[in-house]
């Protein structure tokens, strides 16, 4: 057999997260047998999995698992681009969200986006969020001057920024730069977020805050998170999902994963062994 | 010493000699133009220049008419030309990135860009001139404009590429609609770089004459008239610089002083954009 049941257990990260009743859980979305396909190479093969409301589900698996091509499905992000496509379906509340009659700038609106490289617009620190709530809402001034601002605070940007919200998103370091794009996101008010590897540009004090801020949003939001650190996912995910080359290998709730594994190949990643 | 060692140095040394005299003949000619200009441009120049009338032989005058000509043609040709530029540099960067007839307009394109000039002159006498029956300024203008629109679907094209496609992914992940995300993200990240291609496109146009001498032809006289033939800078440095007369290739020096000038702090001008926009 494999190596790892001939082997010793090496210890795996330590799990915070208590295992859910899983009865109680409402799948916000299923994604039911997905395929996805660059050109003719097929990248993920036959998915299925809830991304259940309210909880964090963590993604990992070695590079070119195909777990942000996953991500990137939940907002159709991959229309952007020619020669990919999905088959199968993610259920949205209920609807399918990979019909063609799906309104894709009204899903992206649901469903937000936080990217691994930070991606500040060129323009002021308060048009970054500013200018996605208007893309969806008629509001005043004062309004706007709140939103912002609370979504600011929600990105625990606020007092770091308040005094400069004139100054160009560009000229933010690294990690506040990051911030500022959960902001912007949380500012349209989706139900999903989708997190991208969002740690991996970052230096250790930025991460921790970030991952402080997540275990705050799943009060609010659907989270999903693409991740290579492990304990970073341990430390920020209700469920986790390993991915293998473009398969599901394993979903459970995070402290099984982290402990008890079903498979073999999950063993051998998260203590080390390969990826 | 190492003898490959030394052998290294030496040849080194030629070659760097080598390229110094090529990079020297090169500048050379154009510090001899730049100071022959100067020389005999200079004394001519004059605040009589930029006030009078293109004059007849034998008598005192300036370049009036003709400054005003370039202008008018100018600023006409930038704004039929710009337009239409980038609208087709970002249809090519954004919406048909990946087409085929992308790839083709973008072949057309270069075709153009190297055009020669006296071609597009020909093309718009027998589109406009003949068939209105005489020269104008606007047609002059529009042959510009030919000129104009290759060198902004270039620049639009190249400096809508260099926006990183994260930052549109990002636009996009916040529901943003496409004409949203390419005006206001993608135009924002890559505004500098176009406008230094407009900028160059005007540089370029400021010192035809070829497509003038079949359009706009030349006027001795002050007109603004756009359906009448019109004056222009280049004609006339053109027209007086191959005349017998001293005082009209006196004037004619002094023009051409004005232009390459002009053209030059234009060139500056886009330069100082493009690297500002790299260190911010």
């Amino acid at each position: 057999m494999s190596i790892a049941q001939a082997t010793p257990q090496v210890a795996a990260p330590t799990v915070v997260n208590a295992a859910v009743d899983r009865s109680k859980l409402t799948e916000k979305i299923s994604i039911r047998n997905l395929d996805f396909y660059y050109g003719d190479a097929k990248a993920l093969k036959g998915i299925t999995l809830p991304l259940y409301g309210g909880l964090v589900t963590a993604f990992i698996g070695p590079s070119g698992c195909g777990k942000s091509t996953l991500l990137r499905i939940l907002n159709r992000m991959y229309d952007l681009y020619p020669n990919q496509r999905a088959e199968g379906e993610v259920l949205f509340d209920g609807e399918n969200l990979l019909s063609p009659k799906q309104d894709l700038n009204h899903l992206r609106a649901r469903v937000g986006m936080v990217f691994q490289k930070p991606t500040p617009f060129p323009m002021t620190i308060f048009e970054n969020i500013a200018f996605g709530i208007r893309l969806y809402e008629r509001l005043s001034k004062s309004e706007i001057n709140d939103r912002v601002e609370s979504a600011l605070r929600r990105a625990a940007l606020w007092d770091e920024v308040k005094d400069k919200l004139m100054a160009n998103g560009l000229s933010l370091s690294g990690g506040q730069q990051q911030r500022l794009c959960i902001a912007r996101t949380v500012a349209v008010r989706p139900e999903v977020i989708l997190f991208d590897e969002p740690c991996s540009a970052l230096d250790p004090i930025s991460t921790a805050k970030i991952e402080e801020l997540i275990d705050e949003l799943k009060e609010d939001y659907t989270i999903a998170i693409v991740t290579h650190n492990m304990q970073q996912a341990a430390r920020v995910s209700d469920y986790t999902a390993f991915m293998y080359l473009g398969e599901l290998v394993e979903f459970d709730p995070t402290s099984k994963i982290f402990t008890t594994p079903n498979d073999p190949r999950t063993q051998d990643y998260i203590t080390g062994r390969f990826g | 010493m190492n003898p490959l060692y030394g052998r290294r140095k030496l040849k080194n040394r030629i070659a760097m000699t080598l390229s110094l005299l090529a990079t020297a003949f090169g500048a050379g000619w154009l510090v001899l133009i730049l100071a022959v200009l100067l020389w005999e441009g200079f004394s001519g120049l004059s605040l009589q220049v930029f006030t009078e009338m293109t004059p007849p032989p034998g008598s005192d005058g300036g370049l009036l008419n003709a400054i005003v000509g370039s202008l008018m043609v100018t600023v006409i040709a930038v704004l039929i030309g710009t337009p239409i530029g980038i609208l087709a540099g970002t249809y090519m960067a954004e919406y048909g990135r990946y087409a085929i007839l992308t790839t083709i307009v973008r072949f057309i394109n270069d075709i153009l860009l190297s055009a020669p000039s006296i071609v597009v002159g020909l093309f718009i006498y027998e589109v406009m001139v003949a068939p209105m029956g005489h020269f104008s300024g606007i047609a002059g203008a529009v042959a510009l404009a030919v000129l104009v629109i290759p060198v902004v679907v270039r620049t639009t094209e190249d400096m809508l590429l260099l926006v990183p496609n994260q930052l549109r992914e990002a636009a996009t992940a916040l529901g943003m609609p496409r004409v949203n995300v390419i005006r206001h993200v993608c135009y924002r990240a890559a505004q500098a770089g176009m406008l230094t291609g407009v900028l160059l496109a005007v540089a370029r146009i400021s010192g035809e004459t070829a497509p003038l001498l079949f359009t706009a032809l030349n006027n001795q006289f002050w007109s603004t008239n756009l359906n009448a033939p019109m004056s222009s800078l280049p004609v006339v440095i053109f027209q007086f610089a191959l005349s017998p007369y001293a005082d009209w290739q006196k004037l004619a020096w002094t023009g051409a002083l004005i232009i390459t000038f002009t053209v030059l702090a234009l060139s500056i001008t886009a330069r100082a954009l493009v690297s500002s926009r790299k260190t911010s």
